[in-house]
């Protein structure tokens, strides 16, 4: 058993977090009202909608970055706002859009950071730590670059970097916010192949906001469709992409067609409906 | 056709993290974190001694080891303990202050350009201390009251007041580096114009004493000067260092040090106060001396390396600049010349350099 693994975890029926009847608003602007959402223990699901749907919104309330101003959201059955912060970065790490690196951090320092929610004032650095950072370090391919500058790093390695940050932080859930935005094609398969593999491998609840939908459909078990702030469709890629929900989610008028390569849901766009 | 040879990643330099473990207690560092806090307190100690010894009384460096511990003849002692140590004395606590402080705000904006000026502690600061100095004399009802409080606690309460009126119009659920910056040129740029007011409505000798005030000086500090400053430093330097291992997640932006277990809003007022406390003090001990705050971290963190400016190497080598500024005042120029003139000398082409240079350390 190597130091990073959490206890086996299986998909079960029970809910790790759950969003109750929230609603999320910026100011006087409601985003999302009345939305219920439930993630059960090793499962990974995708959020997908057009562009201001509420998606990246609807997850900063799940990572307790955003407080609800109606209804709540539940980590464990307990509600989020009223967890002490620490305790819950113990169990739920996230990776926001575009997080921020100071200039001359390495690598190696970016992923120990990862360990801040388990130390204290009084054991700043143990053993286990260090051997959590060096295997997350390895798990993820950036061994070699432990010394390098986080900003000499291209995309898709910093990109990398961050997933071994939070994969040290060794949460049971992960939250990730488009994780492959500004990354070309190859690169964000690479992201979500990492992600697939934290997921099957090491058993982490994964919930990740997408806008590629052939593959979110590819990679998550579940999809989750949001329009106008409104959950409008949920359950296996299969169960929600279909062309009639293309039309009314996205006004997309398109073909699906099975993917050549796993057979799940491809989306082929015929044109814009207006 | 030609095919180029697959790019490899870069190498770097490996810099191993050590380990420090006593009992219970731990942490890591890195040599050079070590190396260079060392290095600069043997320099500031030669600084420091061979400050003691010169002046228009020159007095050896053995002689002055001497004075410190009760030898020599009086006159020497008098010149080392009551008119050089105390003055040497300042000039040290007050650059580990401005040292410090800076390394806390330029880590907590985020931006290099941010020191506790921008937070306009120098403005109220210079409010209050030349409300003392204009209408000390005028037998006024400000002037029982100001000449009450007298200099430096106006110049102290002067500069608390500026800094979290700036805090507080930059608050919103939080705190952005960028709007706190633009607050703070703002209210700063109001502070002058008021010191520029009651300079106008002042008495030549009121506004020559003021000007040597607002440029910085420790001109005639002694112990009375040093003490309350040393108090407050004991409480505040730990007080900094304790905020470390937080201000390495806050570096991240509020968002990810929050999913890492940060209480973000707390977290942060906790950083301005204390740095807001700290060149407050310093500022009320010695003037707002320019540019301490702002060069010495970035200075410290080229030295150290690290992705933070450290703040132990910062406050030691804000103390080496100014014990050294002070030397340099006293000696090379003339003994009533302000340290303030000499930090800006050396400090003003080095901002210039940091404005124009095109890469910048991390966003606004």
């Amino acid at each position: 058993m190597t130091a990073l693994d959490t206890p086996t975890t299986t998909t079960t029926d029970r809910v790790r977090l759950a969003a109750d009847r929230v609603r999320l608003a910026y100011g006087e602007k409601v985003v999302v009202d009345d939305l219920d959402l439930q993630l059960t223990e090793g499962s990974f699901t995708a959020i997908v909608g057009p562009n201001g749907c509420g998606k990246s919104t609807l997850l900063k309330a799940l990572g307790r970055l955003l407080r609800p101003t109606a209804g709540s959201v539940l980590l464990d059955g307990r509600a989020i706002t009223s967890t002490p912060t620490r305790e819950v970065a113990k169990v739920l790490g996230l990776l926001p859009q575009t997080p921020l690196a100071p200039e001359g951090l390495t690598v190696a320092d970016l992923v120990a950071r990862g360990r801040h929610p388990h130390q204290s004032w009084l054991r700043q650095w143990s053993s286990d730590d260090e051997a959590v950072v060096a295997e997350a370090l390895r798990w993820t391919d950036m061994a070699e670059l432990a010394d390098a500058p986080v900003d000499a790093l291209s995309g898709g390695q910093r990109q990398r970097a961050w997933i071994s940050m939070a994969l040290a932080q060794g949460t049971d859930l992960l939250l990730l916010d488009e994780p492959t935005t500004y990354l070309d094609l190859a690169h964000q398969v690479d992201v979500l192949e990492l992600v697939g593999r934290l997921h099957a491998e090491r058993g982490r609840t994964v919930v990740v906001v997408l806008h590629d939908l052939n593959l979110a459909a590819r990679y998550a078990q579940r999809l989750v469709a949001m329009k106008d702030g409104v959950l409008v469709a949920s359950g296996t890629p299969a169960e929600v992409i279909t062309e009639q929900l293309l039309a009314d989610v996205f006004e997309l008028e398109a073909r699906v067609v099975p993917d050549p390569v796993t057979g799940t849901p491809m989306v082929v766009p015929v044109r814009r409906l207006r | 056709m030609t095919l180029t040879a697959p790019t490899r990643a870069p190498e770097h330099r490996a810099r191993p993290r050590r380990v420090l473990r006593v009992r219970h207690v731990s942490g890591t560092y890195r040599l050079r974190q070590l190396v260079v806090p060392l290095a600069t307190v043997v320099v500031l100690l030669l600084a420091a001694a061979i400050s003691m010894g010169r002046g228009d009384y020159p007095i050896s460096i053995p002689q002055v080891l001497g004075a410190l511990v009760g030898l020599g003849d009086d006159t020497q002692r008098f010149i080392v303990t009551e008119l050089r140590a105390p003055r040497i004395a300042a000039a040290v606590l007050v650059g580990v202050a401005l040292g410090m402080s800076g390394a806390l705000i330029q880590t907590f904006a985020r931006n290099p350009l941010a020191s506790p000026d921008i937070l306009g502690v120098n403005g109220g600061a210079a409010i209050g201390a030349v409300s003392v100095i204009v209408f000390a004399g005028t037998g006024t009802t400000a002037a029982g009251v100001l000449g009450g409080i007298g200099l430096p606690l106006a110049a102290l309460l002067g500069g608390f007041v500026m800094a979290f009126a700036v805090f507080g119009l930059a608050w919103r659920k939080g705190v952005d580096g960028y709007r706190l910056v633009l607050i703070g040129v703002g209210l700063s740029a109001m502070a002058n114009a008021v010191v520029q007011y009651l300079l106008t409505r002042s008495t030549i000798w009121d506004a020559a004493a003021a000007n040597v005030w607002i440029t910085g000086s420790l001109n005639g500090r002694g112990w009375d000067d040093v003490l309350p400053l040393a108090l407050a430093l004991a409480v505040l330097v730990p007080a900094a260092l304790a905020l470390g291992r937080v201000l390495n997640v806050l570096q991240f932006g509020d968002e990810t040090a929050r999913g890492l277990g940060v209480r973000v809003p707390l977290a942060q007022g906790t950083v301005v106060v204390v740095a807001v406390a700290l060149a407050a003090f310093a500022v009320s001990a010695a003037g707002p001396i320019q540019f301490v705050a702002l060069v010495v971290p970035q200075i410290a963190v080229r030295l150290t390396g690290g992705s933070r400016p450290p703040l132990i190497a910062s406050g030691l080598l804000g103390a080496l600049l100014l014990v050294a500024s002070d030397l340099t005042a006293r000696t090379v120029l003339t003994e009533a010349f302000p340290v303030g003139v000499v930090t800006a000398v050396v400090g003003a082409p080095y901002l210039l350099w940091l404005l124009v240079r095109g890469r910048r350390r991390s966003t606004l």
